[in-house]
């Protein structure tokens, strides 16, 4: 849709609209905007590049508008600037293994139960929209989601205490803010994220002091 | 002849690698330190290549286009990962995974690449494991595997329907110990616009910050470019919208060959296109074909609803013409018997361009909790696109541009004719031939970047130990970023009417047409006239707005589409050249009485490899002879 706006608005020798986009199929989490006052538009459990003109009506209006939260800083039109998650990942989202050192990999079992949760935890393609559907731009489910895929896994538990505090302690300083389990963000999370996650994180971060 | 060397160690296939470990030269840890890599690229092969070298101690520059790392459409890989484990005990083998993928190939790649990325395939699902990447698992916490086309094994590692994306982030999280440690700075929203060259050695970049316009230099003793395949030539296709040939064509104009440019796959089970507004095509995983069946009416323009259409009067193609491999047939086998069906008239839904991938009996037979545990994902995805839910009725599915074989040429050691600059996972040309087997690229990206390159690369740096920081204020940089600022110039001060997509998109049609599936020197020769006329109004009629000096998103699409009208000039050169059929690379007027693909051994066993000679000038061939010593070249049978 943004798309033939740009050809048009082009074509008649006027600036487009920017926005991010790339794999146009849901996953690599560069999209995102808020669509009728809705991150990602008023459909659920789908990302904007996935909303079909079909779900609106003909002749309606639209509203888009770029992500609003003081971490996420507009850069152009639809644009922001979520450099802040990577940073949070950079903090310790990650199990401390060299290249060449893994052990093989059945030598780990893992419950499939808890291997299962993992991946649900892991699917969050971080786009950032539970933070822009925060009043608190919180970016606990974001965060959380890591946490738990690494807490489900034995791979995970051995640093788990030093990664929950370093996340957090990360989001706290880039200005996220608190969860007041409002839920919103599990409401408008494109992968449908789930709350519990962010439970778990609260019971690893109380474990971890 | 002698610029190709390909430094194949000796000895028998199974020792090279352990051989060549055991003789290439090291670089002191101390010395580490002082050497500076820049990788282009976050993908599966970038990232695992930074956060490998990282780890090692050497100084890592890596960049991206993306806003982060974690996008890289890697990301999007669906079906899931090879590796020669043999857990399910059904006889699979370094040997086998190295065998299949040479006959996958068509007998169009280089044996000892192949045999060592079989031989790490290992290491990588180990690592992966460590990582905490979820793969599935069987109820005694061991890893899970299933079959992938083309295959008699069941060897594929996977994560639902998201292998790509948790093997990504794996990568992205060993790549964030890293930058986090500072071995590695990481560059996002960067684009690579040149390669420097310092006295004929790869010595650093210039890139624009897409965030402000700046163009910025880049100096380091080695230049890694993991950027990715070509796929988006065609428009259409299922890679990132983004996704393009800019970073490897650039080097290859600076002295890079180029490799076998004309072997692009054509994945089979896509969405077909819905409306002219699309910009891409949606994969759905080829592993849907180990459960699904794929049909057409047996009469032609039967307009009954799917289901409606009795079995005996279904046209079960795959399982007709290839009994021993049925559904699971290799991609261009499956892509093109498609085609042939869809052309005869046989397609089915509105554009009759499509066939149907139907999972009734499978249902019917394992029930449908195992169907969703398998495919869940995938069939929410396409029913969120079509809209029409494939638990009710068969898919609609269709070919579509995919994967490129063909790349930079590099040697055993991933290096390209230039030296210092390497060249990692899709965008080389190494391991897959003239058809790539599904589920071996994230293998091939991964290994190089974890397993090979880090060996490969300090042979080459252990001699450059001597050689200073790479300044920047040199003449070369001056030269190579004033020739980059003139060429954004030139393109924004056309001032013409169309977009730099609606040129795309016409590219994109005339490659579809001519040079997909199905070639001939006449449509061939046709394709390169209509693009030579399509690049001259692009050049005069193009329209960018706003300036260098600011995001430009417009500024960045024409820039790649650019290039692509000159790598679409050498893709269609080479398959003129190549007189013969070969995997993904079907010339109508090489093929048997039955319409299977034709090779010819005796004239073409090589690789093409192209070097650049300038504006105006023909491209120069190179043949790098293909000896097979432990594989005897048969002919592909599915049947
Ligand atoms: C839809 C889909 C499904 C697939 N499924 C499978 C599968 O199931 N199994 C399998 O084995 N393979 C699969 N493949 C193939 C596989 O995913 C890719 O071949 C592989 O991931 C490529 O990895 P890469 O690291 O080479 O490149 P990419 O992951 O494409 O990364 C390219 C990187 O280069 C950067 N880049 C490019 N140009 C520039 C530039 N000029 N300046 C700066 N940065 C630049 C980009 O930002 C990006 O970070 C699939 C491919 C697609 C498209
Ligand atoms: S938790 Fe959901 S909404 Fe938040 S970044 Fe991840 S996918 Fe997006
Ligand atoms: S463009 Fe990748 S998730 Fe939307």
């Amino acid at each position: 849709m943004l798309d033939a706006l740009n050809k048009k608005l082009i074509e008649a020798n006027n600036d487009p609209v920017a926005f991010d986009h790339d794999c146009r199929e849901g996953i690599c989490g560069s999209c995102g905007m808020f669509i009728n006052g809705h991150p990602h538009g008023p459909v659920s459990a789908i990302t904007t590049c996935h909303l079909s003109m079909r779900y609106f009506k003909d002749g309606e209006t639209i509203w888009i508008e770029p992500w609003r939260a003081k971490p996420f800083p507009v850069i152009k039109d639809l644009i922001v600037d979520r450099s802040a998650f990577d940073k949070i990942q950079t903090a310790g989202g990650f199990i401390s293994v060299n290249t060449g050192a893994a052990p093989e990999a059945n030598s780990i079992p893992v419950k499939k139960k808890n291997a299962d949760e993992a991946f649900d935890s892991s699917i969050c393609i971080g786009c950032g929209a539970c933070v822009a559907a925060c009043k608190n731009a919180s970016a606990m489910l974001f965060v959380s989601a890591k946490i738990s895929q690494f807490a489900l896994l034995p791979q995970g538990r051995v640093e788990a205490k030093d990664r929950v505090r370093a996340m957090v302690e990360k989001m706290d300083e880039l200005g996220f803010g608190n969860c007041s389990n409002t839920g919103a963000c599990e409401a408008e999370c494109p992968k449908e994220i789930k709350l519990t996650n962010i439970a778990r994180l609260n019971r690893e971060y109380y474990k971890a002091y | 002849m002698e610029k190709l060397n390909s430094k194949i160690p000796d000895g028998p296939l199974s020792q090279k690698w352990i051989k060549f470990k055991a003789s290439s030269k090291l670089v002191n840890p101390a010395n580490k330190k002082k050497l500076e890599i820049i990788v282009v690229g976050t993908g599966l092969s970038g990232a695992s290549a930074a956060s490998a070298l990282g780890e090692l101690g050497y100084s890592v520059k890596n960049f991206c286009y993306q806003d982060s790392p974690r996008r890289a459409h890697s990301v999007a890989a669906q079906g899931g990962i090879n590796a020669a484990k043999n857990y399910p005990n059904d006889g699979d083998s370094v040997y086998r995974l190295f065998h299949d993928m040479i006959k996958g190939g068509d007998y169009r790649a280089r044996e000892a690449n192949v045999y060592r990325a079989a031989e790490v395939s290992n290491q990588v699902i180990d690592h992966f494991a460590a990582l905490g990447v979820p793969f599935a698992r069987d109820y005694g916490g061991t890893l899970d595997t299933r079959s992938f086309g083309g295959v008699q094994v069941s060897r594929t590692f996977y994560a639902k329907g998201q292998t790509g994306q948790q093997c990504l982030l794996g990568c992205y999280s060993s790549l964030n110990r890293q930058i986090k440690k500072g071995n590695v700075k990481m560059f996002p929203r960067r684009e690579m616009l040149d390669l420097v060259l310092i006295n004929g050695k790869a010595r650093g970049i210039i890139t624009r910050n897409l965030i402000t316009g700046e163009i910025e230099r880049h100096g380091a003793h080695a230049v890694v470019l993991a950027t990715g395949g070509y796929g988006t030539i065609y428009y259409l296709s299922t890679l990132a919208v983004s996704s393009n040939a800019s970073a490897a064509w650039k080097a290859h104009k600076r002295g890079a060959f180029f490799a076998n440019p004309g072997f692009i796959q054509i994945h089979p089970t896509c969405v077909p296109q819905l409306n002219e507004f699309q910009s891409k095509l949606t994969l759905m995983s080829e592993s849907l074909r180990n459960d699904g069946r794929v049909w057409v009416p047996e009469v032609s323009g039967d307009k009954r609803p799917a289901n409606d259409i009795p079995e005996e009067e279904r046209d079960y193609f795959l399982e007709r013409r290839y009994p021993a491999f049925g559904n699971l047939v290799p991609r261009d086998v499956a892509s093109r018997a498609a085609k042939e069906r869809c052309d005869a008239g046989y397609g089915v839904g509105e554009t009759k361009l499509a066939v149907y991938l139907d999972f009734r009996d499978a249902i019917k037979n394992q029930g449908k909790k195992a169907i969703e545990n398998k495919y869940g994902n995938l069939f929410e995805m396409y029913k969120t696109i079509t809209g029409s839910d494939p638990y009710d009725e068969p898919m609609r599915i269709y070919p579509a541009g995919h994967y490129t074989m063909g790349g930079l040429w590099v040697d055993y050691e991933l290096m390209t004719t230039i030296p210092g600059l390497y060249a990692i996972g899709e965008a080389n040309f190494s391991d897959h031939g003239a058809n790539r087997l599904g589920a071996s690229s994230l293998m091939q990206a991964a290994g190089d970047g974890y397993f090979i390159l880090p060996y490969t690369i300090s042979n080459y740096l252990a001699d450059q130990i001597r050689i200073p920081k790479i300044l920047t204020d040199v003449p070369e940089f001056d030269e190579t970023q004033k020739s980059a600022v003139e060429r954004l110039n030139k393109l924004i001060s056309i001032k013409g009417k169309q977009t730099a997509s609606s040129f795309h998109k016409r590219l994109g049609k005339i490659m579809w047409d001519h040079v997909g599936m199905a070639r001939n020197e006449k449509g061939l020769s046709k394709a390169l006239e209509l693009i030579k006329e399509l690049q001259a109004e692009f050049w005069r009629d193009l329209n960018v707005p706003g300036s260098i000096n600011e995001l430009n998103q417009e500024l960045e699409k024409a820039g790649r589409v650019a290039d692509y009208f000159e790598l679409a000039q050498l893709l269609i050169t080479d398959a003129l050249n190549r007189k013969e059929s070969c995997g993904a690379h079907f010339r109508e007027e090489f093929q048997t009485p039955d319409g299977e693909a034709s090779r010819n051994d005796n004239e073409y066993a090589y690789v093409s490899v192209w070097e650049y000679a300038g504006e105006g000038n023909p491209y120069i061939l190179h043949k790098e002879e293909l000896k097979f010593e432990e594989v005897e070249m048969k002919v592909r049978s599915y049947k």
